[in-house]
């Protein structure tokens, strides 16, 4: 049967609190913080986070399908980034589906009811929500990536059923180009989508022959709040069955919601548990899985896979570079150039570099290079090379300087000099960083990141950023 | 290293430079025209008795017609030459290598570079047109990790070191105030440079080299004709260059306290000049001093201090005006200023000038007979780096 095969989050270490909105407006605001992709995420880099979680220890999948309503790009496919940062091979397909948060379930959907002759997806969905300062969007939304591997062998979760309920209303809309979205009436959204919701949730239990009050986990996610919490109530439902929103510390991560929430609920269910998943946006749609005997073993092989177990060490930011990372604040730029736009025969004849960060190897000697490089620099033999992956590789950071020259979207940059596990020596930028706290000697790891924008091309490339201790709790 | 050199073989008979400043009036060609005419006039020569032309600049302009159109020069060879900081002076070393071979009589080497057009603060280079996975690094960030290793590796406490980067500044800002065609002409309080606002690391802005428009040049001709054009010509003893491999970033043996380029240029020049002790024989140094860590690493690079003890030199006052190598007795880059193609051609007109007894109030007279030029282009772990040697007699 077909099901989940693998799984994984990555939500973004930055926390802007919800007070400092009402602080700097002036208007009164819920409590509780938002997640915020840094200046340098995007929802392909986050995507990328999540993906690189959910494939430890996996095999590449078949294809891959990225959901977001927020693309870094139109016309060009955005999945194809994902998938070089991922170093899949050029036989894995890489698609997008953009534009609604219904993409969401819908490529989750596709990819379950393509699982045909052990067929594998993996499903990214990611999403940057942000709106009008002041207003719900803004102060509710929030900033992550989940990826779920869909697959008909070494399945974690059985696809038992699923129903649909769609309808055509104006509800909330964004012209294509626009930020931020509009939304009607909330009461007028409710009073459709809750019979949808349960409508659909109904008809996905009738197929597989179980009784709602049979099922353990119920995950209702979608960008209509309100409604949200209405059809959990109308499911008729113990309440503690429901998984939390995490609305009071991440915020509603649009597209990537559905994957965020049904993950936790996979860190939670016990063998045999039925799980329920309603998404509701433009209709309703109903998923039932039910978890396999092999869940536990996955989630206890991987520790940093769940939810509960994201690093630790949040990163608070304050309102105005909350605005300005989100382009909504224009600030005085420094007189410095702008950053050149990467070339695009370069960049893609070093997709394996830039991309996939694979430095290379000596054969002779057994140096390695970041960038690769043809002639070793230890032994001077050439074109004796092999690729060594590096993304996964910790390093120590040996020196640092902070930059405040530099063109920076976040300045002052900070500049590491770092030594991979294993070898090979890189300088590169630090992020995720509070720069009064960079040591020698301190842990880091690599994530993928856009560098800047230039004449509209996004300059994807890695950055270090610092190991976070990893600690069981809330997010 | 292998290479025979040219000692004493060429000479320099004429040199011009253009103040170094903020040139807001002046052109490229302006500039260019002021340094050639000054260096043609003093070795009394015109265009029409110049055989041939080198043009260094990193990015005020490409071919050869940068010289020649200001000039108006009738169908002369003129090359463009580029090797980032070090510009200026591979234009003069290729301009001596001509004269040598016979192939010309005399020669012009010129620098030049007009920085203050660009509209942005500090050195912005090209740049672009790659895969956009370089590290997006300033010149003060690169330069400002030399620092904090020197200090871990001969275990300098920081706020010590800092005072040894201070007083290179307040040194070489002496020494510009002395200096009618620098940039910055007064005198620095060492509390004012160290506290001076954060550039890089632990580089306050007072640790930087003036960003500046200039232009220099100087006549070569053949050493036996020297004397038909000047009572006092330079010999040129030693010219060297390396480009090194720039593993430095990659190379987890680097450790940001020394540029190896300049280890391997200095022991080729002294070797082509008969030089054993930089620090007793050299009546001075032009070192580049991009920034102020930079010129701490070169004197124990460059021989004129024992490893991991040029810091207390500099504290001494080893290098000052009347120390026992003067270094950057016309104020360097930090305050002449730093046109980038021009700087390696201003360096050799201190020369010209102290071995001439012509500078002045910053007149050395320690009665050595042989000047250094250095320049390093590029960063600590990936650089270019040049030395010549020049004195006033021929052996």
């Amino acid at each position: 049967m077909a099901g989940i095969t693998c799984y994984g989050t990555y939500i973004p270490r930055w926390r802007l609190a919800r007070s400092a909105i009402g602080e700097a407006l002036g208007v009164p605001t819920r409590g509780g913080t938002r997640a915020v992709a840094s200046y340098d995420e995007d929802t392909t880099s986050l995507g990328v986070e999540a993906a690189r979680h959910a494939l430890v220890g996996v095999a590449a999948p078949d294809t891959l399908v990225f959901a977001t309503s927020a693309p870094a790009y139109q016309d060009k496919t955005n999945a194809t980034a994902i998938h070089a940062a991922l170093s899949l091979p050029t036989s894995v397909a890489a698609y997008d589906m953009v534009g609604s948060s219904r993409s969401a379930v819908g490529a989750l959907a596709g990819a379950l009811d393509g699982c045909r002759d052990d067929r594998s997806t993996l499903v990214v969905l990611s999403d940057v929500r942000t709106g009008l300062a002041g207003g719900a969007d803004e102060s509710d939304g929030g900033d992550g990536a989940a990826a779920l591997g869909c697959g008909a062998s070494g399945v974690l979760a059985d696809f038992v059923a699923k129903a649909s309920a769609t309808s055509e209303l104006l509800d909330r809309w964004r012209e294509p180009g626009g930020q931020t979205s509009r939304v009607w009436e909330e009461r007028f959204g409710e009073s459709v989508y809750v019979p949808l919701a349960v409508e659909a949730a109904s008809e996905a239990c009738k197929q597989a022959d179980v009784d709602i009050g049979e099922i353990a986990h119920i995950v209702v996610v979608g960008p209509h709040a309100r409604s949200n919490r209405a059809a959990a109530k109308a499911l008729g439902v113990h309440p503690k069955i429901i998984i939390d929103d995490l609305g009071s510390s991440i915020g509603n991560t649009g597209c990537a919601h559905l994957g965020v929430l049904l993950a936790d609920a996979l860190d939670r269910a016990e063998p045999h548990d039925h799980i329920l998943v309603v998404s509701i946006g433009d209709g309703a749609d109903a998923m039932l899985f039910t978890a396999t005997d092999l869940l536990p073993d996955y989630r206890k092989d991987r520790p940093a896979v769940r939810l509960a177990a994201r690093p630790s060490g949040k990163l608070p930011v304050d309102y105005a570079n909350f605005l300005t990372w989100r382009g909504m604040l224009r600030r005085e730029p420094p007189r410095r150039p702008d950053p050149p736009r990467p070339a695009a025969p370069p960049a893609h004849r070093n997709e394996r570099w830039k991309f996939g960060f694979q430095g290379s190897g000596c054969v002779a000697c057994g140096t390695r290079h970041l960038p690769p490089t043809r002639v070793c620099q230890s032994c001077a033999a050439a074109d004796e090379m092999e690729p060594v992956p590096f993304a996964d590789v910790q390093a120590t950071i040996t020196t640092f300087t902070v930059d405040r020259l530099a063109y920076s979207m976040n300045p002052p940059a900070v500049v590491v000099v770092i030594d991979f596990d294993g070898g090979g020596r890189f300088q590169c930028e630090l992020t995720d960083v509070d720069v009064t706290e960079v040591r020698i000697g301190d842990r880091v790891e690599m994530t993928f990141r856009r560098l800047f924008t230039a004449d509209g091309v996004h300059n994807y490339f890695w950055k270090a950023r610092p190991v976070a201790a990893r600690t069981e709790g809330a997010d | 290293m292998g290479s025979n050199g040219i000692r004493d073989r060429v000479a320099i008979v004429g040199m011009g430079c253009t103040p170094f400043t903020e040139h807001w009036r002046k052109s490229t060609d302006d500039l260019v025209l002021e340094a050639s005419t000054a260096a043609a006039t003093s070795a009394g020569l015109g265009y029409a008795e110049l055989d041939a032309f080198w043009l260094g600049t990193l990015d005020s302009g490409v071919s050869g017609l940068t010289l020649s159109k200001p000039l108006k020069l009738d169908y002369k060879p003129v090359s463009r030459l580029e090797n980032m900081c070090a510009t200026g002076s591979d234009a003069f070393r290729n301009a001596c290598y001509a004269v040598a071979s016979g192939a010309f009589d005399t020669a012009m080497a010129i620098g030049v570079e007009k920085l203050k057009d660009s509209g942005i603060s500090g050195l912005a280079t090209g740049g672009g047109g790659g895969d956009g996975t370089a590290a997006e690094l300033s010149a003060p960030a690169m330069f400002s990790l030399l620092s904090p290793a020197y200090a871990h590796k001969y275990g300098v406490a920081e706020p010590e070191l800092k005072e040894v980067l201070t007083r290179i500044a307040w040194k070489n800002h002496k020494n510009g105030a002395l200096n009618p065609l620098a940039q910055f002409r007064k005198e620095v309080p060492k509390e004012t440079i160290a506290n001076s606002p954060r550039v890089a690391g632990a580089l306050g802005v007072f640790d930087c080299s003036g960003v500046a428009d200039g232009a220099a040049a100087a006549i070569i001709v053949r050493a036996e004709d020297a004397y038909e054009y000047t009572d006092q010509p330079l010999f040129v003893k030693a010219l060297s260059l390396t480009a090194g491999p720039a593993t430095g970033a990659s190379d987890p043996g680097y450790d940001y306290t020394s540029f190896p380029e300049v280890v391997h240029c200095a022991t080729d020049a002294y070797q082509q000049a008969g030089i054993r002790d930089p620090r007793e024989q050299l009546g001075l140094a032009e070192v580049h001093d991009c920034f102020t860590p930079t010129e701490l690493v070169l004197m124990e690079d460059l021989g004129f201090a024992e490893r991991g003890l040029a810091w207390k030199d500099v504290l001494a006052g080893a290098f000052d005006l009347d120390g026992v190598l003067p270094v950057n007795p016309d104020g360097g880059l930090k305050s002449f200023g730093h046109p980038i193609g021009a700087s390696g051609l201003r360096m050799l007109f201190e020369c010209w000038l102290q071995l001439r007894g012509q500078a002045d109030q910053r007149q050395i007279d320690n009665g050595r007979d042989l000047a250094l030029t250095h320049n390093l282009g590029g960063q600590p772990g990936a650089c270019v780096s040049f030395i010549s040697v020049v004195g006033t007699t021929r052996d």
